[in-house]
């Protein structure tokens, strides 16, 4: 894992649907600026700039870092661009993470951002290459039926959907920078909307946000304030096309999260965690990554979610923010995660902080489930 | 820092057309190249690097993946950047000490759609985007403010093509014949070739290194920086981030013997020789460069392929491997690699 490295800074824009009042530049620099002042630094003392977003065609932008350079302090300095689909902001993460353990650097500032108002996601999703298929569906037709299969497989009712619906809704009405934000939140009120992609129904997923996230990064001799301590980090990624691939419950997800547990030492999550950020953009996926996760037993995560174990006064809490579902510029979402962990174990989550928190796990997901990028942080010194 | 180098290297038949082969078909020859060159069929960490622009659909690295045999799952990330630095983000994991291999890839199809167009999106889309401003036009931009002698540029564009076609991976591209402006002072043939093709390298550190090859090309500096976007806020006849990046890669700690410079524009090449301090005996682009196949995203990883395959095969000791990116030569990687 290299040399200890540890969050000393995190800033978020409040995630809105349109933020007409900034540019793309003005956005992330918001962001930026307010991890800065977290860490109580400026631009002059960052080493290196990681910038991670999901499809450039989300707004229409070719590789944008170059045009962002200068919102972020990034001239004289390395910038690097980082892009593995919905797991990028978590990536992100990850590649100014390893700057630091490898030794190259002593401050990375890592920024992740979407400005889904620029464009159209979901029309971005569905064109496709050259003689191949288009699936055409955005990605809640993709995701689905590997829903329904999970259903299939764990006997699930189907109320348990809306359950994490409702909860993470709860959840964000006690953070500040939420999306969506709806008072009163309860099961019929989610009953009641339209059935999107059976078994999602509109409040079963995720907005569609502007919003940039930021964090900095410090070298043990650079650490400052009150620092989250990385315990583990770990990417995997597998063939989108690959025969026999268990789509609902991934290789990949399993294989990553041994690594994470592995390097933290944590061999029971389900006690040794104390907090999970997870990428859930639509509800099942909080039963199912339970399981991929090893928070339950294969078939049981959703018993877990049923018995209000994930909720803020669980003993397992799960996206205490309000997570994805309730705030989503796609290409942040996943920094987002691993932004809210460590605000988590540094004991400044405000309304949504959980009790005690010592140990977070931070993660994120991408393409056809086949991406993951996952953290641990701690407030112990590793 | 950890001992690192380039083990292997391959790269595909680039060509000015398209061939009807899809990425995953583009890439796996070269892949099962490297992994035969290196024994390795596994890697500590893969990282790649292409553009969804040139294919014009999200997530062209997705399928990627099937190319690599990424089963059982990988540790893997991908920049939205040349290949280049992909190797730069797989170097630093690298350092970690916990892996001793990886895979590094990049490809671009620039004969899927209009190069000179797509660059334009490239640009601040509020200020500089919407004025229509094509990539040709804005290198025409620097090549002017250089003011450079077309005797120079004519003799560059000569020698790359005359290299390209002594270099089977290359382009067949004639010597400049008399032609007219594509965007004064620019010629067509001062213009990077339209091409298709893959690259690919593998990295091993220390003693894996000496157990896979005879002569690793070791990475003795990489570095990389940029500068501001707008073009107005910089000279365009010199390259600071160039420059900035050689100073930081050592290049001038001992003599270059061969460097290997992005230089997608002819003028390209003078300013980066001067900003990386290059002596005239040093040997520029003997691969012919870009000037003589430009597979966009895989083109800077190429240029440190070819500064690595000279040490690798006892031709030279010391070499340097450079990537550009963004307009007018707004970020630039260097790489330095000995025996």
């Amino acid at each position: 894992m290299g040399n200890r490295c540890a969050v000393i800074g995190v800033g978020q824009t409040k995630y809105q649907t349109r933020r007409r009042d900034v540019s793309i530049a003005g956005l992330v620099r918001e962001a930026a600026l307010r991890a800065l002042e977290d860490a109580g630094l400026t631009f002059k003392d960052i080493d290196a700039v990681v910038i991670g977003k999901a499809p450039d065609l989300f707004e229409g932008v070719m590789m944008p870092e170059a045009y962002l350079a200068d919102a972020l302090g990034g001239a004289g300095k390395p910038v690097t661009r980082v892009h593995t689909a919905g797991s990028v902001g978590g990536s992100t993460a990850l590649v100014g993470a390893s700057l630091i353990q490898g030794g190259v650097h002593e401050r990375v500032l890592v920024v992740a951002f979407e400005k889904q108002s620029e464009s159209n996601a979901t029309w971005a999703l569905s064109t496709h290459l050259p003689f191949n298929a288009s699936l055409v569906v955005g990605a809640g037709g993709y995701f689905a039926p590997h829903i329904r299969e999970y259903m299939r497989r764990s006997g699930a009712p189907e109320h348990i959907g809306t359950l994490v619906a409702v909860k993470d809704r709860q959840n964000a009405l006690k953070n500040p920078y939420a999306h969506l934000k709806i008072p009163g939140i309860n099961r019929a009120m989610v009953e009641s909307t339209p059935m999107l992609w059976e078994p999602i129904r509109y409040l079963e997923t995720c907005p569609s946000s502007d919003g940039a996230c930021a964090m900095v990064l410090a070298a043990e001799n650079k650490v400052t304030g009150t620092p989250a301590w990385v315990h583990g980090t770990a990417m995997r990624s597998e063939p989108i096309f690959r025969a026999g691939r268990d789509t609902v419950n991934p290789q990949g997800g399993k294989d990553c999260v041994a690594d994470v547990y592995r390097q933290a030492g944590v061999t029971d999550p389900r006690r040794e965690i104390d907090v999970a950020e997870v990428y859930v953009p639509f509800s099942w996926y909080e039963p199912m990554w339970l399981e991929n996760l090893g928070f339950a037993g294969e078939g049981e995560g959703w018993k877990l979610t049923e018995s209000g174990a994930t909720a803020l006064d669980g003993d397992i809490p799960w996206n205490a923010s309000g997570g994805v579902l309730s705030s989503n510029p796609i290409g942040a979402s996943g920094l987002i995660r691993f932004a809210e962990a460590a605000l988590q174990v540094r004991g400044q989550a405000g309304e949504h902080q959980v009790d005690g928190a010592r140990r977070a796990l931070g993660h994120a997901y991408g393409g056809g489930a086949q991406f993951f990028a996952m953290w641990i942080v701690g407030s112990d010194k590793p | 820092m950890r001992e690192v180098a380039v083990v292997a290297f391959a790269q595909t038949k680039h060509t000015g057309h398209d061939e009807g082969l899809t990425e995953p078909e583009l890439i796996s020859p070269v892949i099962q190249e490297v992994k035969r060159l290196s024994g390795l069929s596994r890697f500590g960490f893969t990282c790649s690097g292409s553009c969804d622009y040139l294919a014009g659909a999200p997530f062209s690295f997705v399928s990627a993946l099937d190319a690599v045999g990424a089963w059982p799952p990988i540790s893997e990330s991908h920049v939205e950047m040349d290949a280049a630095w992909a190797l730069y983000e797989a170097w630093v994991r690298l350092q970690h000490g916990d892996v001793d291999s990886a895979l590094v890839y990049g490809y671009g199809k620039s004969s899927q759609g209009d190069l000179r167009e797509i660059m334009t999106l490239q640009l601040d889309p509020y200020y500089l985007a919407p004025l229509g401003l094509d990539q040709v036009s804005f290198a025409a931009l620097q090549a002017s403010a250089l003011g450079a002698d077309p005797g120079a540029l004519r003799e560059i564009v000569r020698r790359s093509r005359a290299d390209g076609r002594a270099n089977p991976y290359a382009l067949d591209l004639p010597d400049p014949e008399d032609e007219g402006y594509e965007v004064r002072p620019l010629h067509a043939s001062d213009v990077a070739p339209i091409t298709d093709g893959a690259a690919a390298v593998v990295l091993a550190a220390g003693d894996l290194a000496r157990e896979l090859v005879e002569r690793p090309a070791w990475i003795t500096g990489i570095a990389h920086r940029i500068e501001p976007h707008y073009l107005g806020m910089r000279d365009l006849a010199r390259s600071v981030s160039a420059a900035d990046a050689a100073r930081a890669a050592g290049v001038g700690k001992g003599p270059v013997e061969v460097a290997e410079l992005h230089a997608q524009f002819s003028h390209e090449e003078l300013i980066l020789t001067e900003a990386l301090g290059l002596a005239p005996d040093t040997v520029v682009n003997p691969s012919g460069g870009p000037l003589a196949a430009n597979p966009v995203m895989a083109t800077g990883l190429i240029r440190i392929g070819e500064a690595a395959q000279r040490i690798i095969d006892g031709g030279a000791g010391r070499t340097v491997g450079h990537a550009s990116s963004g307009p007018c030569l707004q970020q630039n990687l260097v790489t330095v690699l000995e025996a």
